[in-house]
C-alpha cells in the first residue's frame, strides 16, 4: 500500500488559472456539463411557449394604427 | 411607427428567446412579459437607431437588459420575492422528465449576483458569441468570461450543496419520477 507513489501531487501547471476555493474545486466536468445542459433546458421550456398571443397582437394593432393614420 | 415586414418577422422571432431571457433575469413571468413588452415599444420607437442587416436580436436583448437594469434599481425588494412565483407561471408546463432538480436549479441561478447570472445565460442558453454578449452588457469580452466562469463554479458550489442535502427526501422524488417514464 505504502507502494503508492506521490506520484503527482496535484500539480500547479495551471498556476495561471486561479483554484477555486472550497468545494467547487472538487466539482468536474460533469457539474459543468450538467449546468450547461440545466440551463438550456429552463431556457428551452420557455422558448419552447413560442409567441404568446399578446405579443402578436400588440406588433398587429401598432401596425394597423399607423396603417389608419396614413390613411 | 411603421413597421416593416422584415422587421416585424424579426422581432417576432426574436421574442421567445428575449421571453427565456427576461424570466431567467427577474424570476417572474408575468413581469418579464411586461419587460418584453416593453422592450418591444421601445425598439419600435427608437427603431430608426437599428440598422437593418446587423443583429436584431442582441439590438433587443440590449434594449431589455438594460431596462430592466433601471427597473431592477426601483424595485429591488419586488425582485427578491421570486422563488414561488418563477414556477408558478411555468406550471402549465408538461413535468420534464429527467430534469427532476430543475427547480432547485432555477432557484441556484437566482442566488447569483445579476452579472453573473446575466452573462452565464447569454452565453450558456441564448447562444450569443462572448463578443454579443459583451456588447449587449456593455463590458469587455475578458469581464464576460470572467463572469461566466465564477457564475459556473459559484452555481456548482450551490448545487451540490443542495443535492447532498437533500439525498435524503429527494430519493422518493427520484422514486415517484422514475415511474413516471413507464
Amino acid at each position: 500500500m505504502k507502494d503508492r507513489k506521490p506520484e503527482s501531487e496535484p500539480s500547479m501547471t495551471e498556476a495561471a488559472v486561479p483554484a477555486p476555493k472550497g468545494p467547487s474545486a472538487k466539482l468536474g466536468r460533469d457539474i459543468q456539463a450538467k449546468i450547461g445542459q440545466q440551463l438550456r433546458t429552463m431556457y428551452d421550456e420557455v422558448v419552447k411557449q413560442g409567441v404568446p398571443d399578446r405579443f402578436t397582437e400588440l406588433l398587429n394593432q401598432l401596425g394597423t394604427a399607423d396603417q389608419k393614420g396614413k390613411r | 411607427m411603421a413597421i416593416d415586414a422584415p422587421i416585424r418577422e424579426s422581432i417576432l422571432a426574436a421574442i421567445p428567446s428575449l421571453r427565456a431571457f427576461a424570466i431567467s433575469l427577474c424570476g417572474n413571468v408575468d413581469r418579464a412579459d411586461d419587460l418584453v413588452q416593453e422592450t418591444m415599444l421601445r425598439a419600435l420607437a427608437n427603431i430608426d437607431s437599428f440598422q437593418p442587416g446587423t443583429n436584431m436580436p442582441a439590438w433587443l436583448f440590449t434594449i431589455l437588459r438594460n431596462h430592466f437594469r433601471s427597473e431592477y434599481r426601483k424595485r429591488r425588494r419586488e425582485v427578491e420575492d421570486v422563488d414561488g412565483r418563477y414556477t408558478e407561471g411555468l406550471k402549465s408546463q408538461p413535468e420534464q422528465q429527467g430534469h427532476i432538480d430543475l427547480r432547485e436549479f432555477r432557484e441556484g441561478l437566482m442566488q447569483l449576483p445579476e452579472d453573473q447570472r446575466e452573462a452565464l445565460i447569454l452565453v450558456g442558453a441564448s447562444g450569443f458569441s462572448y463578443e454579443e454578449t459583451a456588447h449587449i452588457c456593455g463590458c469587455a469580452v475578458g469581464t464576460i468570461k470572467s463572469r461566466v466562469n465564477r457564475a459556473r463554479t459559484r452555481l456548482a458550489t450551490i448545487l451540490s450543496i443542495e443535492n447532498i442535502g437533500e439525498f435524503g427526501p429527494d430519493t422518493q422524488t427520484r422514486a415517484v419520477l422514475a415511474r413516471g417514464g413507464e
